[in-house]
């Protein structure tokens, strides 16, 4: 085992994750630790824009910007944070281009700007041109040019050390003092474990969307921080809210960016009818993900599907001129022909909604500081990105509003962790640091465990896929958590075939698949107790908005195993059912369900309202 | 073995399959032995590509076959290899497209150290990258607004902006190979991607590191960079403009 420290230790190398550290680098003593090298983080494989009220082509203003994130967002967003960010992202926009990002650019040589989903002009009137891009691949040009400007300001990187566990001073649920140490990471190319000393850590690890079968998310995206400040009492919050995005390749999931649409493209079902006409008269194919996701659900649901199983429907863009096409959407037409052989200037494109994006995970302030209840943060202790939760997205993210949040937050996080660091002191930390850690991997690499991981996460996910995604009823997230608590039962004896040190890639995948099935869980008992329809959470037997009694963000606690056999105060029903455990939240808010054989107790955080009343959400 | 669609004619909506002879070079550092050639006869279907056999040899059969993966759609630029002896991403490679009446042969990309089957040590190859400052150089105060480009200015280094650091390129190149002090293929990539964009102003600095004589000179022409590119970045094009501007831009 070795030991390092450092001031600041930035967990994950994706856009946040270096955002984070140009801000960082300068100001304190840096690494980043990454289980990938940093180009290969998913930040890359975001295509269609980021918005920013530059009005560079027509009018706009980040006021119109706050307000459709709240909206889009089924306002559950917070709005404080949400009027943040739309401030501060021309600035955003601008610190990238002058990085060097090669914006597409107006005629008069200025940053190009199109429209997207969910982005209107004056609170909802019409598409407006806001968001800022390169082409089909501006997520790409945002990692490599945060990467180009890390190796300019010589960051330092520890690439492929895979951190498994944070340090913290005290247990965040019950000592006010708990401070961050560090972090524990284990080197993917020799196997030996890393004790990473800082007096800031901020997590930027991205999401969770491999606990569905049917995703745009890379492989490597297992949730890995959110459940590793979770394991050590972090809350998580609003982790039911998923987003499914509507045009993923049929079958393959993989995405094809929502600026097809902004650029023109259509949704037709087997009819040929252009149908988001019916679900959002005023703004069509370019209403919000969750309604264009639900919407094509409906038309397969109710037989208008396209194809020989009519399960998927159609993406058109052969009214479109093939030298457009080119111009703007290069890659995502590429992986149509590539994947499905469909040529896109001539045939429509087969698609259907995938997992995409966690609009839930370490709740934070405005400050990326991680909070351990509804108020409290814990010293030290930062998040940014996909991994956290400030929360800007609510219910359902708008599309470009993610390559923001990892810019904005991200580039907060990294001054926040450095000025904590100047005043800060090294935390000492416990001489079995790696202790938990050590036990884990070898439990797994030496036991004598028989279960395969790649059935159990096969069966998590395809459970998932068919029981926690768009459509949701309380019968189907009662299945697919007996099937989550099952399959946990199940990873206790999980074991590899790979006993080796190098690069022991099954290894890993069994510590993600941990990951995956501790937030699986948290997903699932989050939306079985949210008995309302709202945003990308949508229950078949609560169709409505309950503001009265869900306007409230989910704040989901892990009971440790010992705290779970005394039992949370409660009557117990039975697996899955919710019973009523001790004193409600307060006047007004839903009661803290506990649920009988999972680790998951539930609590309610306060949504910030500021300017924006919540209003019924039409497009 | 040979590779046959099993009944074309197959219900609607159903997706053929068929079978696929996958031969992989193993390497395991920690057996003591040295590297071999292991088949596996897998069923694989029509859109399948060699990355999902090689996750189902590592998922169903053998564990321990190690390789590198992330995104599966040919941006993350992770899993590179030598596919029936040519440079390709495994996510992007259509198993349906290649020869199946043969085996697949699957190799780790040459030129750089093997660490465990199929991964190799990226090091040597980021560390040529680094050396053509790859980031945007400029001087004087930072302007308040955005610099301005045309969209004619924006057109010439677009190609080069397409790099994922796939190392597909430089790992095919005989000249890497042969001396591995070249800075290669995706180095120059790089540095063409600053040279040519009309915000930069280092770009005097960047054709003196390429002028080297580990530089762009050691490039003979042989396309086989541009042929491995998943990107389809025409990087000999791109290796020719930036000799030319050696040539051209006095320093």
């Amino acid at each position: 085992m070795q030991t390092h420290s450092y001031d600041v230790v930035i967990v994950g190398a994706g856009g946040a994750g270096m955002r984070a550290a140009l801000e960082a680098s300068p100001r304190a003593r840096t690494a980043v630790v990454s289980k990938l090298y940093p180009t290969r983080s998913h930040t890359g494989a975001a295509q269609g824009g980021m918005c920013a009220a530059l009005a560079n082509v027509e009018d706009d203003n980040w006021e119109w910007h706050t307000f459709d994130t709240v909206k889009g967002g089924d306002y559950l967003v917070d709005q404080d944070a949400a009027e943040i960010m739309a401030k501060e992202a021309i600035d955003a926009v601008l610190d990238l281009e002058r990085m060097g990002l090669p914006f597409n650019r107006t005629p008069e040589g200025r940053i190009d700007q199109r429209r997207f989903g969910g982005h209107t002009r004056n609170h909802g009137e019409a598409p407006v041109r806001r968001a800022c891009y390169a082409a089909d691949r501006t997520g790409h040009m945002i990692l490599q040019t945060l990467y180009q400007q890390c190796v300019k300001q010589d960051v330092e990187f520890f690439n492929e050390f895979y951190v498994l566990d944070v340090v913290l001073t005290g247990d965040p649920a019950t000592d006010p003092g708990a401070r961050a140490a560090g972090v524990v990471a284990y080197e993917l190319a020799t196997g030996e474990l890393h004790v990473i000393r800082a007096k800031s850590v901020v997590f930027a690890t991205g999401g969770a969307g491999k606990v569905y079968k049917t995703t745009s998310n890379a492989h490597t995206l297992t949730g890995d921080g959110m459940a590793v400040a979770y394991r050590r009492g972090i809350p998580l919050e609003d982790m039911e809210f998923f987003q499914f995005h509507p045009t993923g390749l049929a079958g393959l999931g993989i995405l094809l960016s929502e600026a097809a649409r902004g650029e023109g493209a259509i949704l037709r079902n087997a009819s040929g009818e252009r149908f988001m006409e019916r679900y959002a008269p005023t703004i069509k194919d370019l209403a919000p993900r969750d309604i264009v996701a639900r919407s094509m659900a409906n038309e397969v649901r109710e037989g208008r599907g396209a194809g020989p199983n009519k399960d998927y429907v159609l993406l058109d863009l052969t009214h479109l001129e093939p030298a457009h096409i080119d111009a703007k959407l290069p890659d995502i037409t590429e992986f149509a022909r590539t994947y499905l052989g469909v040529e896109p200037y001539t045939e429509p494109v087969p698609v259907y909604p995938t997992a995409h994006y966690a609009m839930g995970g370490i709740p934070t302030n405005v400050r990326t500081e991680v909070l351990r209840n509804n108020t409290d943060v814990v010293p030290g202790l930062f998040a940014a990105g996909e991994v956290a939760c400030v929360s800007v997205h609510g219910s359902n993210r708008l599309g470009t509003n993610s390559l923001l949040d990892i810019n904005v937050f991200g580039k907060r996080a990294g001054i926040a962790a450095a000025e904590y660091a100047q005043t800060a002191t090294l935390e000492e930390m416990p001489e079995d640091a790696a202790h938990d850690v050590g036990v884990a991997i070898a439990s797994i690499r030496a036991g004598a465990g028989t279960e395969n991981v790649a059935k159990i996460r096969r069966e998590l996910q395809e459970t998932m896929d068919a029981n926690a995604q768009v459509f949701r009823t309380k019968e189907s997230l009662t299945t697919v958590l007996a099937d989550i608590e099952a399959l946990r039962e199940r990873y206790a004896r999980v074991g590899v075939s790979d006993r080796g040190s190098v690069y022991n890639t099954e290894l890993v995948e069994a510590l993600e698949l941990g990951f995956l099935l501790e937030l699986a869980e948290v997903v699932v008992v989050g939306a079985l107790a949210r008995e309302e329809s709202r945003g990308g959470h949508f229950r078949e037997d609560f169709p409505n908005r309950d503001d009265e009694k869900f306007m409230l963000h989910t704040m989901a606690y892990r009971v440790p195993p010992t705290a779970r056999v005394a039992g949370e105060a409660g009557e117990v029903v039975g697996a899955g059912e919710i019973v009523e455990a001790g004193a409600s939240a307060g006047e007004g808010t839903p009661p803290r369900p506990t649920f009988e054989g999972t680790s998951v107790r539930l609590d309610y955080k306060p949504v910030t309202v500021t300017r924006y009343q919540p209003m019924e959400r039409k497009y | 073995m040979t590779a046959t669609l099993e009944n074309p004619q197959t219900e609607m909506g159903a997706i053929p399959s068929f079978q696929v002879t996958m031969r992989v070079e193993r390497f395991d550092p920690e057996s003591g032995s040295g590297s071999y050639w292991q088949e596996f006869t897998l069923t694989m279907h029509g859109t399948d590509r060699v990355l999902d056999a090689l996750h189902q040899i590592k998922w169903d059969l053998d564990g321990s076959l190690a390789f590198r993966r992330s995104c599966a759609h040919g941006v993350c630029g992770s899993d590179a290899m030598r596919i029936n002896g040519r440079n390709r991403l495994a996510c992007k490679t259509l198993l349906k497209d290649l020869d199946l009446d043969k085996p697949v042969v699957v190799e780790p990309i040459k030129g750089l150290p093997v660490k465990k089957d199929l991964i190799v040590d990226m090091e040597p190859f980021f560390a040529s990258y680094r050396e053509v400052m790859p980031f945007l150089v400029t001087t004087g105060n930072q302007p308040s607004r955005e610099r301005l480009q045309s969209v004619e200015q924006r057109a010439v280094f677009d190609d080069t902006t397409k790099c994922i650091l796939c190392a597909a390129c430089t790992t095919s190149c005989p000249v890497f190979w042969s001396d591995g002090q070249y800075f290669g293929p995706a180095a120059i990539v790089n540095a063409h991607r600053f040279i040519f964009d009309s915000r930069d102003e280092g770009a005097q600095q960047r054709l003196q590191i390429l002028n080297d004589k580990e530089g762009v000179w050691r490039c003979r022409t042989t396309f086989n960079c541009t042929e491995a590119c998943p990107r389809g970045i025409e990087i000999t094009k791109a290796i020719a403009e930036v000799k030319r501007a050696i040539v051209t831009r006095s320093f």
